[in-house]
């Protein structure tokens, strides 16, 4: 299982706390119920739509196709070295 | 409740008004804006009703405004706009106001009048002096023709010679229009023969026509000819073409006097033709001042006489009755309302408010500020929501910006989208002012907070999407590395990172690797997240909707329904398409490139459509070597399982309501109805004040089908339909989901494609060259990314979001029959008069 527990819960939290911790705070007044609702529907539809990114991703079970230039430039500007070996 | 959850509580009333108190308690009722008048006398006819000559007086007097606006305008003086909109005037004041128009009006029409008389005689002095002036170049020419033959010392000879031959030679002279010359010579010509002589001048200057105020470019003529019968002829001719003669004394003495008196009298002319155009400036200006509020008043008065046309006068105790809905949190502001009216008025008999009991449905009405109205009016459009529904704007305020992003998500993209909604937001006050008639940009700066909400959430989207423009932003380092070296680089073309090698096990930090980007297989990987994502979104939305049928169910105390009908369809639906949400979330953990058990490596993943549809035709697949059928044991049986409680759903769904009602019908007797009615005369209740209120109409007859009067048959019919329908769409409606993949995945190409055949012929050249192309690419660019994809494809995905909600969400719980609350409010009474002006 490939995952980290960080985002994960990086991102549980700051959405519960959009979502659960804010609507308590929400400001008396006619609209009370309005607020809450828009901030709980925004931390879930959010929260969810993070979560299947990262776990569509999590185990992978195709590699991107890439051409070898690309490859290369990959290796030099994101900083993972290539082996230099030679035949 | 929270505000906007279900529609607010109506009331019916009974307003018991005194007929002089009547004008202005319902002006303080249009100000207050809060109740819905019926119209209690409806079989009358518009001209028999009471108040049908205060009416017209009101109509005569909005024709009176009508003709002074159509003459300010017409002088262009300028209308100042009324900031704050005045008060109905009470009925002193109205006739202060007719006689004000009247005398105006008669004043202005005097002053054209004059004007035009003025202007006419202007004209024919003008023309006058220019016939003088343009004939003196024709007899002086005359006379040297004349002279030629005779000396000069010979005068008095000459004269009278002369007289005796010009005595002979006859002449008109007169102003005809330019265009018409050619013809009236022509005629002339051809009356007289050839013997007509016939000498013009122009007239350099265009003279105004008094009438139209246009400028007509004419030509002076003198005709010359012999004899009476000629004459004749001509003048005939001359009025044939609307030529207008003037009388010219032939000799020079005479002409030059004349002249010189025409000039003095255009003189006086003009200076009193400016004085009465000082004095029409100044009526108008003076008028122009009163002239909106004037407006306001009299429509104010109208709307009120049309309103008191539809009370009922009752003769025994000489008051006027109406009716009307009022939401029941607004009864204190519209006593008050009374109150002030009677006051107002100084009638020592009060008008109350009585509220009576029906069972008729009242009208829907939602409490919207300035952000939720456009929400609401997209859940409006589709229908109104029946009485104390459960209201699905709430919920729209933030899942349809969620769903459109999920189509349109592209950070650069949303950025602009939000940046158009935020700058109208900001600037909301300034830009309602200016009342502008354009459609299309009236519906956008409507819908401003939405488009805002919908900028917002597709930035999120796009960050997660990792899509800015079709590049992708690498802010937290990509998840996977190169494992190949050199040698294996050089030699092949195009490689495959393997995630067992390639992969880092930890993902990306938000949303999607920016490594997919610049992949050629990029979208094998893309399609299959989208398209789980947008089942798992849609299947969630479904459960949602079917969920509010039993908020709706428990309001009207139809808990058998939350049994019999919420119960089987949430078990369907939850059965087989929840479990299928929960199989894609188990594929994404449990099958793995590094797992040690063969059944469970990238070579041996099941596809979860197959394994959905071999569970529905409890059919097998033949899985391949070391490879499991399931995803885990007992799936076999679970599936089992699961499909024959969702058939045997089918049944209770079809069967379980008509049968439950058929059941109670025959064990309880029908309950009472009693409608609220007005009847003439009747005794008044007791109860005038608002502790005592009547309960509000019952509900149970209310939001649904009043099931106690049907037959069995079609109460059983509509559940087989309903039945049959709910059935058939949950798999419609979970593959209609799929458009959320379908629409994303054009948005990134179409984004792909503008940047890669547009932008990047101006990014190739590295020269001086190359800046020039890369400006005028940019300009084409930017322009194809703002019409094609900003605006085409965020009206696109605006419709299918909205198809979403309306079909896909509100059919699973929506009933939406009932009707608006329209109330009586002078601000949307004066705001429509002023569209229709437009």
């Amino acid at each position: 299982m490939g995952y980290s527990l960080i985002p994960i819960f990086v991102f549980s939290i700051l959405w519960g706390v959009v979502g659960i911790i804010c609507p308590i705070f929400a400001p008396k007044g006619p609209n009370r119920g309005i607020i809450q609702v828009v901030l709980i529907l925004t931390a879930a539809t959010c929260w969810l739509f993070w979560l299947c990114a990262y776990m569509a991703q999590m185990n992978p079970l195709i590699g991107p196709r890439l051409s070898n230039e690309t490859l290369i430039w990959i290796s030099r500007t994101w900083g993972n070295k290539i082996n230099n070996t030679q035949a | 409740m929270g505000a906007m959850f279900r529609s607010e509580e109506m009331a019916l009333c009974q307003l018991f008004i005194q007929p002089e108190a009547a004008y202005t308690s319902v002006s303080e009722l249009g100000e207050a804006g809060s109740v819905q008048f019926r119209d209690l006398n409806p079989d009358v006819n518009a001209f028999q009703r009471k108040f049908v000559n205060e009416v017209r007086r009101c109509d005569e007097m909005e024709r009176k405004l009508r003709y002074i606006e159509a003459e300010v305008h017409k002088d262009g003086v300028h209308i100042p706009a009324v900031k704050e909109a005045p008060r109905a005037p009470n009925p002193r004041e109205i006739i202060d106001l007719e006689a004000h128009l009247e005398k105006t009006e008669n004043e202005i029409l005097e002053l054209s009048h004059n004007a035009v008389n003025l202007k006419q005689n202007y004209l024919e002095l003008t023309e006058l002096r220019h016939v003088l002036e343009k004939t003196e170049a024709f007899f002086t020419a005359q006379e040297e023709i004349g002279m030629d033959s005779l000396t000069k010392s010979l005068i008095s000879d000459e004269t009278g010679q002369q007289a005796a031959t010009r005595g002979r030679l006859g002449f008109v002279a007169g102003v005809v229009q330019r265009e018409r010359v050619p013809a009236f010579e022509r005629m002339l010509w051809r009356i007289s023969r050839g013997n007509v002589f016939l000498r013009r001048a122009e007239l350099d200057k265009p003279l105004e026509d008094p009438a139209t105020g246009n400028e007509i470019y004419k030509t002076v003529f003198v005709a010359f000819f012999q004899g009476e019968q000629l004459k004749s002829r001509i003048k005939k001719v001359c009025t044939g073409f609307h030529a207008s003669l003037y009388p010219c004394p032939p000799s020079n003495t005479e002409r030059q006097d004349m002249v010189k008196g025409v000039r003095t009298r255009l003189e006086d002319l003009n200076m009193v033709l400016n004085q009465t155009r000082d004095h029409r400036q100044r009526v108008l200006a003076s008028v122009a001042k009163e002239l909106t509020s004037w407006t306001i008043m009299v429509r104010k008065m109208k709307a009120i006489y049309h309103t008191l046309n539809l009370f009922n006068m009752d003769v025994t105790k000489k008051c006027l009755i109406g009716e009307c809905w009022v939401p029941t949190a607004d009864l204190p502001n519209v006593q008050k309302a009374l109150a002030d009216g009677s006051n107002a008025c100084g009638s020592s008999i009060p008008s109350f408010l009585n509220c009576i009991e029906t069972d008729e449905e009242p009208p829907t009405f939602n409490r919207t500020n300035k952000f939720t109205r456009g929400f609401q009016n997209l859940i409006d459009a589709y229908g109104v929501a029946s009485y104390r529904e459960c209201n699905p704007a709430l919920y729209t305020i933030i899942t349809f910006p969620f769903l459109f992003a999920v189509m349109f998500g592209d950070l650069g993209h949303g950025c602009i989208m939000a940046m158009f909604g935020g700058w109208m937001v900001v600037k909301e006050v300034s830009l309602a002012a200016k009342k502008s008639n354009n459609e299309i940009w009236n519906i956008f700066f409507a819908g401003r907070y939405i488009i805002l909400l919908m900028g917002c959430f597709s930035m999120y989207t796009g960050l997660v999407y990792n899509d800015i423009f079709s590049k992708s932003l690498n802010i937290f380092g990509s998840s996977w590395h190169i494992p190949y070296d050199n040698h294996t680089l050089a030699e092949n073309g195009a490689l495959t990172l393997d995630p067992k090698d390639a992969y880092t096990e930890v993902p990306y930090f938000i949303g999607i690797d920016p490594i997919w980007q610049s992949a050629d297989n990029k979208i094998i990987f893309l399609n299959s997240y989208k398209m789980k994502l947008s089942i798992i979104f849609g299947v969630i939305h479904m459960i949602f909707g079917v969920c509010m049928s039993v908020v709706n169910y428990n309001f009207f105390k139809r808990r058998y329904s939350i049994f019999l009908e919420f119960l089987p369809q949430i078990v369907f639906l939850a059965l087989l398409f929840l479990y299928m949400v929960f199989m894609m979330f188990f594929k994404w953990i449990a099958y793995s490139t590094k797992n040690d058990e063969l059944a469970y490596t990238q070579g041996c993943a099941p596809s979860v459509l197959i394994l959905f549809i071999n569970m529905m035709l409890f059919s097998k697949n033949v899985p391949e070597e070391g490879c499991k059928e399931f995803m885990f044991d007992a799936q076999s049986d679970i599936q089992r399982v699961f499909v024959f409680i969702a058939l045997l759903c089918i049944p209770v769904m079809l069967l379980g309501k008509p049968l439950y009602l058929l059941a109670t019908k025959k064990n309880n007797p029908k309950p009472e109805h009693s409608n609220g009615s007005v009847n003439q005369g009747i005794e008044l209740q007791e109860q005038t004040d608002l502790g005592d209120v009547q309960p509000k109409p019952e509900a149970k007859s209310s939001g649904g089908h009043d099931h106690e009067d049907e037959p069995f048959s079609e109460i059983m019919i509509h559940q087989a339909i309903h039945t049959i329908e709910y059935v058939l769409s949950t798999i419609s409606h979970t593959a209609s989901y799929l458009r959320l993949w379908a629409l994303s995945l054009a948005h990134a190409e179409l984004s792909e494609v503008l940047w890669n055949m547009v932008l990047t012929f101006g990014l190739k050249d590295h020269n001086y060259v190359g800046a020039i192309k890369l400006y005028v690419a940019f300009c084409f660019w930017a322009l194809f990314t703002l019409a094609i994809l900003v605006m085409m494809e965020g009206l696109s995905a605006f419709l299918h979001t909205l198809r979403l909600h309306w079909v896909e969400f509100m059919s699973k719980f929506y009933a939406g029959l009932g009707y608006i609350f329209q109330p009586f409010c002078f601000k949307t009474i004066l705001e429509q008069e002023e569209n229709k002006d437009d």
